[in-house]
């Protein structure tokens, strides 16, 4: 048996090689239907996209020649795609080569191969699937997948205010982007502040709205608490409100000259108006305030789950054994709720990250800072909006996305790595 | 005795702290509605109860000619509806797909779906923008519908997944062995099935667009077009407390439906983002 296969192996590398050129090596397995679909395919997708392939791989490389004939962020979309038709060609051509291939090696094995119907129906089975995914496939690719090639693809050029089609040719400057923003004393400087502001938000205040949401929710899961139903509501409110109307609520609410929390909340107590709007200081004090008030009810209703779920017996078999009530919150309560909700609140830390919205909205990210080009409470991703639509840096812009992107991939994969379904596909 | 003195120590101090979180949720509330019906256009010298209250600011809003906050609201609506129907349908069928075929690229097309998710999508902000301006697409409602669905699909899609797996897969066979096919036994028995987490996927896709303010701010320019994130935010930042009470009523208008529509459906919510938080 064994002898058998490797005397007569011709088959399938006489047929590998064939298909070289689509068609042929089906044609040599005589499955004739086959064989014209691969053929014409390839030929069809050789006319169709020749002159896009031409001009989108000689577009991508050079970014343009000649102005005003050239467009360097047209031809570096056609580039891109270009490259993802290439993609789909090259795998329907390796498809060939693998039926072939498979083919030629059930002859080898004397095994018949499938007839016309069969292959039809094959091609029903296995095509349904496909079916199903390509509005979605294709919808991901356009809106989410060629931003993000386009972003990487940016990043390594110097496409700015001042070299900005159709005036001006764009041109590839290799990794000089992240040069700069390591080495220019000014693009230095506002990263490290604004990535060390950011760093600090998303730590701060994510560690207080936790820890705001943990403690009310134990607190109101006391047996003989009245009107619990009602503090609930209540309490859930801030995330029932739409965010972005809080924030502009808050961001009158801190105004300097008509807000609430100066003119009556402060002025109540005797104490002396705060710039919350011109101080970085009190700008971000402000914010980790309000990011506190939004952030604490999602927290709260997520624990309140939990402990609803803790089975009594575990309680009063401490009581028995004569635990105070910190020791129970610390040995039964706080483990169980940090078990159960661990992938939610590290999603809270990513979410913080690049909670854009509160920032924006509070304050634009101001006040600005002298020497800077960001605000004072600007974090990487408002600066990165900032540096779009403002001041048209779209190649530093984008490096600075890849270096969040990198930032938020590594953390979210850490996390993944640790969750059950995951595991279950054996993903990772 | 000292037990029960305990007991009175511990709920005392209890209702306290509850009061103070209350107060402090409340507050802004208060303030916000009483900003509405305040006279005048700025807040100088006003009270959290108003003296002589008024209606005149929601009067405003609700005039085509002064303001265009209905047509807001009706762009915002509109976004809405139209993501939700296309990304429950688009993620109905992809989340069956995984969880039910074996074929070609599923494992790497789970894995490309678990990393996209892990990146907003506004983070494509700058390629976002370009692009539109581009393909002229900017400042139009499609290129935020596209952008809201493409952005919704690969976290719920693992969502559905997860339900669908849930779904035991002898209704498929013996659905097969009567002699249905492929599309019939998703659409007829499966389908059904899987109602819950539809729900909830619609749920999100309706909120996330309603909450945006980023995608909307860096598409949408002219003012007609405005979703209502992007043109409550214009009103304040126009000039700052001259126009604030109009502002109020507006975002008065916006919480108390939202709120209401959320406090309603809350239990969903909350049973798909554990769902989706320990399961994927």
């Amino acid at each position: 048996m064994n002898n058998m296969t490797t005397t007569s192996s011709t088959h399938r590398k006489r047929a590998l090689f064939l298909s070289l050129i689509p068609g042929l090596g089906q044609l040599y397995n005589r499955q004739y239907m086959k064989a014209i679909a691969f053929f014409i395919l390839t030929v069809s997708f050789i006319i169709a996209f020749k002159d896009l392939l031409n001009m989108g791989l000689w577009g991508i490389v050079t970014l343009g020649e000649k102005l005003p004939r050239d467009h360097s962020i047209f031809l570096m979309v056609e580039g891109i795609i270009a490259i993802l038709v290439l993609v789909i060609g090259l795998t329907v051509y390796a498809l060939n080569l693998y039926d072939a291939h498979v083919n030629g090696k059930k002859r080898d094995m004397g095994l018949r191969l499938h007839s016309i119907r069969e292959q039809y129906r094959n091609v029903v089975d296995t095509g349904f699937p496909y079916l199903m995914l390509s509005p979605g496939v294709f919808l991901l690719i356009f809106v989410v997948i060629f931003p993000i090639l386009f972003v990487i693809l940016l990043a390594f050029t110097n496409y700015d205010l001042y070299h900005s089609p159709p005036a001006k040719l764009v041109d590839w400057v290799g990794i000089q982007n992240f040069i700069d923003i390591f080495r220019l004393d000014i693009w230095r400087r506002t990263f490290i502040s604004v990535l060390s502001w950011t760093i600090i938000w998303t730590f701060v205040a994510t560690t207080i709205q936790i820890a705001i949401g943990i403690f009310l929710a134990v607190l109101l899961n006391q047996k003989d608490l009245k009107f619990k139903k009602v503090f609930r509501t209540i309490l859930i409110l801030p995330w029932a409100i739409p965010a972005f109307v809080s924030i502009l609520v808050f961001a009158g609410m801190f105004n300097e000259t008509f807000g609430a929390i100066n003119n009556d909340l402060l002025a109540a107590v005797g104490i002396d108006p705060i710039p919350w709007l011109t101080s970085p200081f009190w700008a971000k004090v402000a914010l980790i305030l309000i990011q506190s008030w939004l952030g604490f009810p999602f927290i709260f209703a997520m624990v309140t789950g939990v402990l609803q779920s803790i089975p009594d017996e575990q309680y009063e078999a401490a009581t028995v054994d004569g635990a105070t009530m910190l020791q129970k919150f610390r040995t039964i309560t706080l483990p169980m709720i940090l078990y159960a909700i661990a992938p939610i609140l590290i999603t809270q830390y990513t979410f913080n990250f690049n909670n854009f919205n509160v920032i924006f909205l509070f304050n634009g990210g101001g006040p600005p800072m002298p020497g800077q080009t960001a605000g004072s409470t600007d974090i990487l991703i408002s600066w990165i909006y900032s540096l779009t639509l403002e001041s048209k840096q779209y190649a530093k812009a984008a490096a600075v996305t890849m270096v969040l992107s990198v930032i938020v991939i590594s953390v979210a994969l850490w996390q993944f790595r640790r969750t059950k379904s995951f595991k279950e596909e054996d993903i990772i | 005795m000292n037990m029960k003195k305990q007991k009175i120590i511990r709920l005392t101090l209890s209702y306290i702290a509850i009061f103070i979180a209350l107060g402090i949720v409340i507050y802004p509330v208060l303030w916000i509605v009483g900003s509405s019906f305040n006279p005048g256009n700025s807040l100088s010298g006003s009270t959290i109860i108003p003296k002589n209250a008024t209606l005149a600011h929601y009067k405003e809003l609700f005039d085509l000619e002064q303001s265009n906050y209905l047509k807001w609201y009706w762009n915002t609506l509109k976004i809405c509806t139209i993501t939700m129907v296309l990304s429950v349908t688009m993620i109905a069928l992809m989340g069956y797909t995984f969880s039910r075929y074996r074929f070609v690229g599923r494992k790497n097309g789970l894995m490309t779906f678990l990393i996209l998710q892990m990146i907003p999508n506004f983070a494509a902000l700058i390629a976002i923008y370009v692009l539109a301006v581009q393909t002229g697409l900017i400042d139009t409602h499609l290129a935020l519908i596209l952008l809201y669905t493409g952005g919704l699909l690969p976290m719920n899609t693992w969502l559905a997944k997860g339900y669908f797996d849930t779904i035991p897969k002898e209704l498929d066979e013996s659905a097969r062995i009567d002699g249905a096919g492929h599309f019939r036994i998703f659409w007829q028995i499966i389908l059904p099935l899987a109602k819950p987490i539809l729900a909830v996927i619609a749920l999100f896709s309706f909120i996330t667009p309603f909450a945006d303010f980023i995608l909307a701010k860096v598409i949408l320019r002219s003012e007609e077009k405005y979703t209502l994130a992007v043109g409550l935010y214009n009103l304040v930042a126009k000039q700052f407390g001259a126009e604030f009470t109009k502002f109020a009523a507006g975002a008065v208008l916006i919480a108390i439906p939202i709120s209401l529509l959320f406090l309603s459906l809350q239990r969903y919510l909350i049973s798909g983002l554990t769902a989706g938080g320990t399961k994927g």
